[in-house]
């Protein structure tokens, strides 16, 4: 039997044994990871393993169940075990599957899969590693040791099934490289990371590219003070723009709309966010590492306006969520093999503006550039955003000094309505995409 | 127990001469050192929202990871599947770290010393489904009781039991059955037409099911939860800018894993890329300060009888009356060195590399009565509860969410604030801990440690601590 035929054929066992739907995920990966230090091969990883999982429903009851042994015998007690616990849940009576007329797989080639990485020889592999670290360690005499340099590539293959008629598959690819410097002034030790990703090993960035962008990142770190507290305009570099990004999609997705637990809960239609604002999820874009065929419930991707110049058009949703807030599920369905159907996100993009990054901060008399953020002070019920803040300080519109061991706090609602600016750096590392954001003002905590 | 009557012995048949053969394979062609690592994890999960059982998961997965280490070269693979056709070409892929002729002769297993810091015999994940419905059931019926105000609850109960099986070259063979379960319960308040606000609490840790109805009950997480979400109704902004910051006992403990913790891992200090790198024997945190990580403590969530190595858990003194002692040790590290093994080799499961983690990390008692710590204040903040946090090891700098803090104003909590992030740095921030409390109070037992991707349960302690100065990371 092929994964295919093994899904259908737990699907099939599970209505044998009484349930009245039945859907089955199953996933098979393949990882080589190879990282270097200081020139020296440290570690060489791989393998592969995979996983299935199985939801079924008894009316309007849930159960779920997963196992790794993909055996007569495991598929088996997979399926005992979910029909089993869907006789202790509790009726639900927005539980079940997407209508048949939602379940459906996009029919173009969305790149998703490259031969070249299977191919792939690891003495290739280990020497891209290499060279991101060695032209980290040659950039600077300032750079003293390093974290290593690193290749990791993956090959996935999804299947999904289920009783409504849905079997569909598709498999994927990646590879990456990613160098970690360590530079140090005074005493004082700083590390800093980039990389690149692709579907493709020919899609890479070069290795001393990144290697040299590490380089960069962490020698402009070096010599860090702590400024005092004061409000000042903020502005988020791309990388640490996408984990603003992260914090929307979380305020967006149907389960804290619903659940009320969100502070975008009730405001679809209205402006939460200035005009320069349009926010897009979109899992169709060929070759973008947001994009698959369909979601996790056998439901097409597609393209959904979140935000449009400033106005909150759409909540991100499957079919649950979508059931009870009384929609459509927007195709946004995620799981991984044990547990049910969550929400995820496509390709989620902030939309760029004009300005270069460079316009942006030369308009800033006295600011804050920000290259990295750390901690969890997110409160996506309230919008209360304080987090660590590690960055640049902005003085007469240049970039003038390292500052680290501050905060940043405001609100997200604040925030989103005082975005002073979006750069016209928009550019595609992993499937959350900014572009420079300039915020007007935020608490900058430090002396 | 002898190791035929062994989980992995048993059900699968693996012999001790299997692991012999499969220890060869892995070292043919020349590496120092070689471990397996058997891994068969059973979770079960419930989430209850709205009053409705909306979710109950169960299900396993098993696998082995081989090892392989070459001076300071690691080679490693992994198999969902152990049959000895793929357990022996895992051990081949391990051992192209090396390159050579075999050079350590096979070493014959012997059973390593055992004991049971958790001595539980049906485990959570054993016991009728129903059973922890209803204890979930009992929480969720709790926290709408508690308050009018609450509008959302959220229940979540999991619990796994891991049956772990370790072999290496240098001759040690264990194995353990590790159980570990925990509640979660997430609350939603919100006075008529104002803004809501989020309560939560939980705990658990290596006991039997009926901890939750003698020790810990479904309502006392609760009532916590409710309680917390009901005091945010009423809070102010944080303040921003450097305070006197003053910790509540328990949770605010993760101060200790962030600030020191992590920069204490022998993997970073080995390579010189943490900020505690070469300072043992030197002043890093206030006499007062001694704090241990201590993976010993019967049925704690941090607890191991054996780490992933095979090693026993022990109790570590990282620091002593504000002086750095010693690093967490992993096997490789440990090796490099010539460091004594710490028992702190952890991994997340049969895919990952063994690493140096931490257990239950705490500060002991100090002798100040905790309201006379508070008392001390002028003008500071007062943190009872912590969302987590976050270190960058090289700089040294850690953040810390509070999810809920209170004003100190003459000596007196006044109102509660506004979730806010405290920053510091680790060598540094403890040099400021004026006050020690004598009331140390471990966590309740629903800790997740991060580090490179892998996910691990710990514990954190910790007594009530005036720290003199520390930058607040609120609004006002």
């Amino acid at each position: 039997m092929n994964l295919t035929e093994v899904a259908q054929d737990a699907i099939q066992q599970a209505l044998k044994r009484g349930a009245t739907d039945a859907e089955c995920t199953i996933s098979e990966g393949s990882e080589f990871s190879a990282s270097v230090r200081l020139g020296e091969v440290e570690t060489l990883k791989e393998a592969g393993s995979r996983g299935a999982g199985l939801r079924v429903l008894i009316g309007r009851r849930m159960g779920s169940s997963y196992t790794s042994d993909l055996t007569p015998e495991g598929i088996r007690q997979m399926v005992a075990s979910a029909v089993d616990l869907a006789h202790l849940t509790t009726e639900d009576p927005h539980a079940g599957l997407p209508d048949a007329s939602e379940l459906g797989s996009l029919t173009e080639d969305l790149q998703l899969f490259s031969d070249e990485v299977a191919g792939l020889a690891a003495d290739k592999k280990i020497d891209a590693a290499r060279r991101a670290e060695a032209a980290a360690l040659s950039f600077d005499p300032r750079i003293t040791n390093s974290e290593g340099g690193s290749f990791d590539s993956n090959i996935a293959g999804r299947v999904f099934a289920n009783s409504r008629g849905f079997a569909g598959s598709y498999r994927s690819t990646y590879c990456s490289v990613s160098a970690v410097p360590v530079a140090a002034l005074d005493g004082k030790m700083e590390r800093d990371y980039w990389f690149t990703i692709a579907r493709s090993f020919s899609g890479l960035e070069s290795p001393e590219l990144v290697g040299r962008t590490a380089a960069e990142r962490v020698i402009r770190r070096l010599g860090a003070v702590k400024v005092e507290t004061q409000r000042v305009p903020i502005v988020f570099e791309p990388r640490v723009a996408r984990s603003l990004l992260g914090n929307l999609f979380d305020a967006v997705q149907g389960s804290s709309i619903y659940r009320q637990a969100s502070f975008l809960a009730g405001k679809l239609g209205e402006k939460i966010a200035c005009d320069k604002i349009t926010l897009i999820d979109d899992g169709t874009i060929p070759g973008l590492f947001g994009s698959q065929p369909f979601d996790d419930e056998g439901v097409p991707s597609r393209r959904t306006p979140v935000i449009e110049k400033g106005i909150l058009k759409n909540y991100l949703l499957n079919t649950y969520t979508a059931r009870k807030l009384g929609m459509k599920t927007t195709g946004n369905a995620s799981r991984g093999i044990t547990g049910n159907a969550g929400i995820g996100h496509g390709n989620f993009i902030l939309e760029a503006g004009e300005k270069s990054p460079e316009q942006i901060i030369a308009g800033i008399k006295n600011g804050f550039y920000v290259t990295e953020l750390i901690g969890s002070g997110v409160n996506i019920v309230t919008g209360d955003y304080s987090r660590g803040a590690v960055g640049l300080w902005i003085r007469d519109g240049e970039l003038a000094f390292p500052v680290s061991e501050v905060t940043i706090a405001g609100t997200l609602q604040e925030m989103l309505t005082d975005v002073a600016e979006i750069g016209n750096d928009l550019e595609f590392r992993g499937s959350v995409s900014a572009p420079t954001i300039m915020i007007g003002e935020m608490t900058v905590a430090g002396r | 127990m002898a190791f035929s009557d062994s989980f992995f012995a048993a059900k699968f048949g693996i012999t001790q001469h299997d692991l012999e053969s499969y220890l060869s394979d892995a070292l043919s062609r020349g590496g120092d050192y070689a471990d397996l690592y058997f891994e068969y994890l059973a979770t079960s999960s419930i989430s209850i929202d709205e009053s409705i059982v909306k979710s109950a998961t169960q299900g396993v997965s098993l696998g082995l990871g081989v090892r392989v280490i070459s001076g300071e070269r690691t080679g490693y693979a992994y198999s969902d599947d152990l049959s000895p056709e793929k357990i022996r070409h895992a051990a081949q892929v391990a051992a192209m770290i090396a390159a050579g002729p075999a050079k350590v002769e096979k070493t014959p297993l012997n059973e390593g010393p055992r004991r049971n810091l958790y001595p539980v015999i049906t485990a959570p994940s054993e016991t009728a489904f129903r059973e922890r419905v209803e204890l979930a059931q009992r929480a969720d019926v709790a926290a709408r009781a508690y308050d009018s105000r609450i509008f959302q609850v959220q229940v979540v109960y999991a619990d796994n039991l891991r049956q772990i099986l370790v072999a290496t070259s240098d001759g040690m063979l264990n194995w353990d059955r590790q159980p570990l379960s925990r509640m979660s319960v997430f609350v939603l308040a919100k006075d008529k037409d104002g803004v809501p606000q989020q309560g939560h609490a939980g705990g658990g840790g290596r006991h039997e099911l009926d901890w939750f109805r003698t020790e810990r009950t479904p309502e006392y997480f609760a009532q916590e939860a409710g309680r917390q979400a009901i005091v945010q109704l009423g809070a102010v902004e944080a303040p921003a800018g450097e305070q006197i910051v003053v910790l509540g006992p328990g949770w605010p403990g993760v101060l200790l894993h962030e600030a020191v913790g992590h920069g204490l891992e022998a993997d970073f200090n080995r390579k010189g890329v943490s900020a505690f790198s070469g300072r043992i024997g030197q002043q890093v945190a206030s006499p007062l300060c001694t704090v241990v990580d201590d993976g010993t403590i019967g049925g704690r969530r941090g607890s191991l009888n054996l780490d992933d190595e095979g090693n026993q858990s022990q109790r570590n003194v990282l620091i002593e009356n504000g002086i750095l002692r010693g690093y967490l040790q992993d096997k490789l590290s440990s090796r490099i060195t010539g460091a004594h093994a710490t028992g702190s080799g952890r991994r997340e499961s049969y895919e990952h590399i063994p690493m140096p983690r931490m257990t239950n990390t705490f500060m002991l008692a100090g002798e100040s009565a905790p309201e006379d710590v508070i008392k001390s204040v002028p003008r500071g903040l007062y943190c009872a509860n912590f969302a987590g946090g976050q270190v960058d090891i090289t700089s040294g700098n850690f953040v810390f969410s509070a999810s809920e803090s209170y004003l100190i104003e003459d000596g007196k909590l006044t109102r509660p604030v506004r979730n806010a992030t405290l920053i510091g740095n680790g060598p540094e921030a403890m040099k400021y801990v004026s006050m020690v409390g004598n009331d140390l109070k471990l966590d309740e037992g629903v800790g997740i440690c991060g580090k490179e991707g892998q996910s691990v349960p710990v514990g954190v302690g910790i007594p009530t601590v005036r720290i003199d100065k520390m930058t607040v990371g609120g609004t006002a």
